[in-house]
């Protein structure tokens, strides 16, 4: 009980504080989840990811699993609607208003405001998350080789998280 | 005929729910591109122009991006209704399938082929985070302020690990007092 409780708080201060997107909270839940509630370690943090990552629907499906590695089914649910239900609130609501503050000067200086600040966390996302999943020297080249083919070709993500798994498979006896 | 107004969009929960259910099977390593193709090449809901101001509002919004869009759109055509429709359409397959991959990992996590996997599958997620990230940053480039802040944002939560609100609460003023003087400049 005290965990859900737990896992409510954390996800929806986080749901306030995604701007740009769930992935810049990434940085923020793994020093929840992992350094201070020492619910899962970092490796498992990035396998849940990284499954959440293969199946279909938004990014955000990762915060259902770290949910589920703390508390089963009731755990998986609690974070979703925690990480959902007050971004989503907010949304409704100035879904309204958006036509009389679209225009406005200040809209243009938050928005242009939030640009590198997401970039910055979205950098950092992925540094933690390279650095979690690098348990050796194959995984960190693995990781850069999948950056590099996204970069420079137009395959789809699905067909580079199947490669990287089947390189697993026969690459890390 | 054009001189008449247009008539708002009006849709039932069946049919929001219908086509966020439909982006959200098929949209695998990020929705948006589903989403737009349902609403805008296939039901033709939206135009590209405002598509893209859906986008907008959703992306000045904290929270998923997508969920935001689903809130909205379903609010616009069809009420509070339409916005429960469109979210558990976009968001009911995909959780019960993630939680289906999480049981077979639990049971089968520990097999070293299963575990093997996992561990490059995990190298790829983050080569792909990776991609996405530097995609996002790569256009700062071009200003030394942005890269700044971008580079303060970075060091505070991916190297020191200080603690999200705060940061953000110095941070985030910052970059929109920046942006504000540069906007008027």
């Amino acid at each position: 009980m005290t965990h859900l409780l737990a896992l409510a708080l954390i996800f929806a201060e986080l749901s306030f504080l995604a701007i740009g997107g769930a992935s810049t909270t990434l940085p923020a839940m793994e020093r929840a989840v992992v350094h201070q509630q020492h619910w899962m370690s970092a490796q498992e943090f990035v396998r849940l990811y990284a499954l959440a990552q293969a199946a279909p629907g938004p990014n955000m499906l990762a915060v259902t699993l770290f949910g589920w590695e703390v508390s089963g089914i009731p755990g998986a649910i609690v974070a979703t609607l925690a990480f959902l239900l007050p971004a989503c609130a907010l949304a409704y609501v100035m879904g309204h208003l958006w036509l009389r503050f679209r225009d406005r000067q200040w809209r243009k200086v938050v928005q242009a405001g939030l640009v590198p600040v997401t970039a910055g966390l979205m950098v950092a996302a992925a540094y933690l998350l390279v650095r979690d999943a690098a348990t050796d020297w194959r995984a960190l080249v693995l990781a850069a080789l999948v950056a590099v083919g996204c970069l420079f070709t137009k395959r789809h993500p699905l067909w580079f998280l199947g490669l990287a798994a089947l390189a697993g498979l026969v690459g890390f006896r | 005929m054009e001189s008449l107004p247009a008539q708002p969009l009006r849709l039932s929960s069946f049919a929001l729910f219908g086509a966020f259910f439909q982006a959200g099977l098929m949209g695998f390593g990020g929705v948006l591109p589903m989403i737009r193709r349902v609403m805008v090449e296939d039901r033709k809901w939206l135009t590209s122009a405002e598509f893209n101001e859906h986008i907008s509002l959703c992306q000045f919004l904290p929270g998923a991006n997508v969920a935001n869009l689903a809130v909205i759109f379903g609010s616009r055509v069809c009420g509070p209704q339409g916005s429960i429709a469109a979210l558990t359409g976009l968001l009911g397959a995909p959780i019960a399938i993630v939680l289906v991959i999480a049981g077979l990992y639990a049971r089968y996590g520990e097999l070293t082929l299963v575990r093997h996997m996992v561990t490059g599958l995990s190298a790829g997620a983050a080569g792909l985070i990776l991609a996405t990230a530097l995609k996002i940053a790569m256009p700062l480039r071009h200003s030394v302020l942005n890269m700044a802040v971008a580079a303060l944002a970075f060091a505070a939560l991916g190297i020191f690990r200080l603690p999200f609100l705060p940061s953000l609460c110095v941070i985030v003023p910052l970059s929109m007092a920046l942006a504000g003087w540069r906007l008027r400049a």
